[in-house]
């Protein structure tokens, strides 16, 4: 049984990953994957690092839970998040989700109902190296909004 | 009572510390973050009433009306943005 998140500093393989993650398991006839990647540009700026902060603990957690109210929701067999923290540069992997299920909805789905969720309900912060300086990267009311669509409220940005 | 009190992100770069160990008589978070309000200087600006502030009791996202307990672990921290 995979373990089902991991936050690590180094890189993954998604290849490797849905394969442990399909491995054997002749139920499933889907897989979803969705990657987020470091962007050379945010809000005007050119983006030469960004450093990744977590809460050792909670942030595990938070993501256990969204997984377990995944399972709740939709009809898929094996879910895997990891999400990568500390120092990274434009081009590198930041996040993997990876869904499976008997057919293509549910991991769907489920694939972007968890990242939903881990945008404003997981303990991460970003900080960006540009040009003026460094800075903290703002939350966008978009997430929450795009939260709002599964029915729940995500609070991230109430005063 | 005695509360383990952690700040993340820009909150932990303002207050310039990422956690501390907190004698309060507060009863709930929201009178916690009063406490700590009222101290001035760093933590007044960054737990300021109006400012996007979240905060988490032991490791849960919480609202400000859950009650402390002795050896609680409470943490502020900006909205999040991960992923």
């Amino acid at each position: 049984m995979v373990a089902r998140v991991a936050i690590q500093t180094q890189d993954f393989d998604v290849a490797a990953e849905i394969a442990a993650l399909r491995a054997q398991d002749k139920r499933v006839g889907a897989i979803c994957t969705f990657i987020g990647t470091v962007r050379d540009r945010n809000d005007g700026s050119t983006i030469s690092t960004m450093e990744l902060e977590h809460y050792p603990g909670m942030t595990e957690k938070s993501i256990e839970a969204m997984i377990d109210e995944a399972f709740k929701r939709f009809d898929i067999y094996t879910a895997r998040v990891i999400h990568r923290v500390g120092l990274l540069q434009p081009l590198d992997q930041i996040v993997l989700v990876v869904v499976t299920s008997a057919h293509r909805g549910e991991s769907f789905q489920a694939c972007e109902f968890l990242m939903d969720y881990l945008k404003t309900q997981a303990p991460f912060w970003k900080k960006e190296q540009t040009p003026e300086g460094a800075r903290w990267v703002d939350a966008r009311v978009s997430d929450d909004a795009a939260l709002a669509r599964w029915g729940i409220t995500s609070g991230n940005l109430a005063p | 009572m005695r509360v383990n009190v952690k700040y993340f992100a820009s909150i932990r770069e303002s207050v310039g510390t990422g956690a501390e160990q907190v004698e309060t008589t507060a009863a709930t978070l929201g009178a916690l973050r009063d406490e700590l309000i009222a101290r001035g200087g760093a933590h007044a600006q960054s737990l300021a009433r109006g400012r996007a502030v979240r905060v988490a009791l032991n490791q849960v996202m919480s609202a400000e009306d859950a009650a402390l307990s002795e050896g609680c672990e409470v943490a502020f921290f900006p909205p999040v943005t991960g992923g």
